[in-house]
C-alpha cells in the first residue's frame, strides 16, 4: 500500500548559524562528548572472569523440577511435547509406584534434545504442574551431539545445581503439586 | 655531530625506524583503546597485560599469514603500491627533527681583498671552518641534519605516498579499489594547495624551509600558533585530508567502497599500506607541532638542564609529548565528526580553504613587508575566521541544500522531444 500523500513529512536540516558556520565551536561541543565517553563507565563485561547477571525469567538449559519428597515432579501428560515447536522433548510415561499417591502417572524416560531446543519457554507455559522451567544456565557446551541429549538424570541434576547455586530458586508452591495432578475422581 | 660516518647514520636510521615502527604498533594499539574507551567499551585486554602486547601479536600475524595474490590484477604495480606507500612515508622521516636541534649556519660572507679587486678568501675559509665546526660539534635530533630543503622535501614525499594509493587502487582491477584511489587523487590534488600556502606564511617569517631554524625562529620569537592560528587550522584540516583520515578518509571509506584501495590486500601487503599510513600520521603530527607549535621549545622549559644529555633527553620529550598529542588528536576527531560528502570535501578545499589561504598569505606577506608587529598578524589571522564564518552564514549565495526542481523543457520543438 502506497503511504498517503498526507503521512509524509518534510523535514530540512537546520541552518547552521554563525557559530555553526565557524565549524571549531560545533567541533568543540562535539569534543566535549568524545573526551567524555573516554572517562565514562565501560558497558563490557569481560566475560570469563565476569560473570552476566542475568535476569530471572531468562531461557536458558531446562531443568526437572523436583517436589518436596525429591521426586520428579513430572506427570508425564505430554503436555510441554505436544506444546514444543522444535518437538525436541521425548517423554515415556509409566504408571506412577503405588506408593505415590498424588499421581497416576509419571515420566519412565524424559528426553531433551537441547541441540534441537529454540530456547522459547512454551514447555514451560504449558507444564500444569510446573515440573519443567527454564534456568539461566546459559554456557552450554558439549563434545558431541550426544553429551547435549539430556536425560532425566541430568535435567534432575540441573534442578540441583540451579538451586544449590542460588541463580534459580524453586519458584512455585514450594515443591508441591498443583491440582492438575490430583487423581481423577472415580465412581 | 662529528662529520658524516656511515656507521652512525645507519645506527641512527636503524635505531629511528626501530622506534617509529614500535610507534606505529603502538599508535594502532592507541587508536583500538582509545575508540573503544569513546564508544565505552574496554578494547583489546587479552595479549600481555592490558592488551599491550597487542601489536606484537599483529604483526606477527601480519608476517605468518598466507599472502594471496588475486588473479586479476597486475601483480608489479599490485605488489610496487604497498612497498611505495610504506618506504616514501619513511623516507619523510628523515628530515623531520624528533629531539634538539641547532639551526645550520649562515653562508660566510667573502671579503673584498686589499687591493680592492680580487676576493679574499682566506678569512673566510678560516670563519667557515670554525662556523661548520661548531655545528658538528653539536647534537642534532635529526637524521639529516641541515637539509635547507627541509620541508619541501617532506611535502614532496607527503603527496609521492599518495601514489602508493593510486597504484594500488589502479593495479586492483577492482571497481571499489579505482575509485577509492579516484577520490584520493582528486584529493590531494585539492589539499596540496592550502596545506602548502598555509605553510608558506610561516617560511617567509623563518626565512629558511629547513626545519631546524623555523624551531630556532619560534624559540626566539614565539610560537607560529600565536601569529597565524588560521594557518595552523588550515594546515591541520589538509593535513587530515592527506593522510586519509576521518572526516575525509573518503578513499577507504568502509561503509562505501569496502575498502576503498585496500579491498584487495590481505595480510603483509596490507600491513604495510597501514604502517605507511601511521607513519604518515607521525610525520604530520611532528610537521604540527614543529612548524606550528615551537618544536622542542616550551616557554623555557627547554634549558632547565644544562648537562648535554640531559638536554637532549628533555628536548625530545617535550617534541615527543606534543607529538603524542596530535596523533591522540586524530584518533580524537574520528569520533567526533562524521565523514564530509564528496562534494563538500571539495568544496571545502577549493571554495574555502585555498582562497582563504591566499588571503592570509598576502597579510603574512603585508606584515613582514612593512615590518608590522606579528601581533597584527594574528589580529588579520582570527579576523579572517570570523568573517568567513560571517560570510558563510549571513550571505548565502548559493544554498547547497536548496530542493532541486525538474525542470521541463517546453520550448524544446516535437522531433527533438520525440
Amino acid at each position: 500500500m502506497p503511504i498517503a500523500a498526507s503521512d509524509i513529512k518534510w523535514v530540512e536540516a537546520p541552518k547552521l548559524g554563525f557559530l555553526g558556520q565557524l565549524y571549531l565551536p560545533i567541533v568543540y561541543d562535539g569534543l566535549k562528548t568524545t573526551v567524555s565517553h573516554i572517562f565514562s563507565k565501560k558497558r563490557t563485561e569481560s566475560y570469563p572472569e565476569q560473570e552476566p547477571t542475568l535476569p530471572p525469567n531468562y531461557r536458558g538449559v531446562h531443568r526437572l523440577n523436583r517436589d518436596d519428597q525429591d521426586r520428579v515432579k513430572c506427570v508425564a501428560c505430554y503436555m510441554c511435547a505436544t506444546a514444543c515447536p522444535a518437538h525436541c522433548i521425548d517423554i515415556v510415561a509409566a504408571p506412577a509406584p503405588a506408593s505415590w499417591t498424588d499421581r497416576e502417572k509419571y515420566p519412565e524416560t524424559f528426553v531433551i534434545d537441547e541441540l534441537r531446543c529454540i530456547y522459547c519457554g512454551m514447555c514451560e507455559e504449558a507444564c500444569p504442574v510446573d515440573a519443567i522451567e527454564l534456568t539461566t544456565l546459559y554456557d552450554l557446551t558439549g563434545l558431541s551431539r550426544e553429551q547435549l541429549i539430556f536425560d532425566k538424570e541430568k535435567l534432575l541434576s540441573v534442578f540441583d545445581i540451579t538451586t544449590k547455586a542460588g541463580t534459580d530458586p524453586v519458584r512455585s508452591r514450594s515443591g508441591a503439586l498443583g491440582p492438575a495432578s490430583e487423581r481423577p475422581v472415580t465412581a | 655531530m662529528p662529520e658524516f660516518d656511515l656507521l652512525t647514520t645507519a645506527i641512527i636510521i636503524g635505531g629511528l625506524v626501530l622506534i617509529v615502527m614500535s610507534l606505529v604498533g603502538y599508535a594502532t594499539l592507541a587508536e583500538r583503546k582509545v575508540s573503544a574507551w569513546i564508544q565505552d567499551r574496554v578494547g583489546p585486554n587479552r595479549v600481555g597485560p592490558f592488551g599491550l602486547l597487542q601489536p606484537l601479536a599483529d604483526g606477527g600475524k601480519f608476517f605468518l599469514k598466507e599472502s594471496p595474490i588475486p588473479s586479476h590484477v597486475d601483480k608489479v604495480f599490485y605488489l610496487l603500491a604497498p612497498a611505495a606507500a610504506m618506504a616514501i612515508a619513511l623516507m619523510a622521516l628523515a628530515v623531520v627533527p624528533w629531539g634538539g636541534t641547532t639551526p645550520p649556519p649562515k653562508p660566510v660572507a667573502v671579503e673584498m681583498a686589499a687591493d680592492g679587486k680580487t676576493l679574499d678568501y682566506s678569512k673566510s675559509v678560516q670563519e667557515y671552518d670554525r662556523v661548520q665546526g661548531s655545528y658538528r660539534d653539536q647534537f642534532q635530533g635529526v637524521i639529516a641534519p641541515g637539509l635547507d630543503i627541509g620541508i619541501v622535501y617532506v611535502f614532496a614525499l607527503g603527496s609521492l605516498a599518495i601514489y602508493g594509493v593510486i597504484l594500488g587502487g589502479w593495479s586492483s582491477d577492482n571497481k571499489y579499489s579505482l575509485l577509492g584511489s579516484l577520490r584520493s587523487s582528486a584529493q590531494i590534488i585539492s589539499y596540496e594547495i592550502p596545506l602548502g600556502m598555509s605553510i608558506v606564511g610561516v617560511v617567509l617569517f623563518a626565512g629558511s624551509l629547513n626545519l631546524e631554524t623555523i624551531i630556532a625562529w619560534q624559540k626566539q620569537n614565539g610560537w607560529f600558533l600565536m601569529f597565524q592560528p588560521l594557518a595552523f587550522l588550515m594546515f591541520m584540516v589538509s593535513v587530515y585530508a592527506e593522510c586519509n583520515r576521518l572526516p575525509f578518509d573518503l578513499p577507504e571509506a568502509e561503509q562505501e567502497l569496502v575498502g576503498g584501495y585496500l579491498t584487495e590486500y590481505g595480510s603483509l601487503k596490507f600491513g604495510m599500506f597501514m604502517l605507511g599510513e601511521y607513519t604518515h600520521m607521525i610525520t604530520t603530527s611532528f610537521l604540527m607541532s614543529i612548524v606550528f607549535w615551537g618544536g622542542w621549545s616550551l616557554f623555557g622549559l627547554e634549558d632547565s638542564f644544562t648537562d648535554p644529555i640531559a638536554a637532549a633527553v628533555l628536548k625530545a620529550s617535550i617534541l615527543g609529548a606534543k607529538m603524542l598529542g596530535f596523533l591522540l588528536l586524530y584518533i580524537v576527531i574520528r569520533w567526533t565528526i562524521p565523514r564530509f560528502r564528496f562534494d563538500q570535501l571539495m568544496a571545502l578545499a577549493w571554495k574555502i580553504l585555498i582562497p582563504l589561504s591566499l588571503v592570509h598569505l598576502l597579510a603574512a606577506m603585508i606584515v613582514r613587508q612593512y615590518g608590522l608587529s606579528m601581533y597584527v598578524l594574528t589580529g588579520i589571522s582570527i579576523g579572517l575566521f570570523i568573517a568567513v564564518g560571517a560570510i558563510a552564514a549571513f550571505y548565502k549565495i548559493a544554498p547547497d541544500n536548496a530542493p532541486r526542481r525538474k525542470v521541463i523543457p517546453k520550448m524544446l520543438p516535437r522531433v527533438m522531444v520525440g
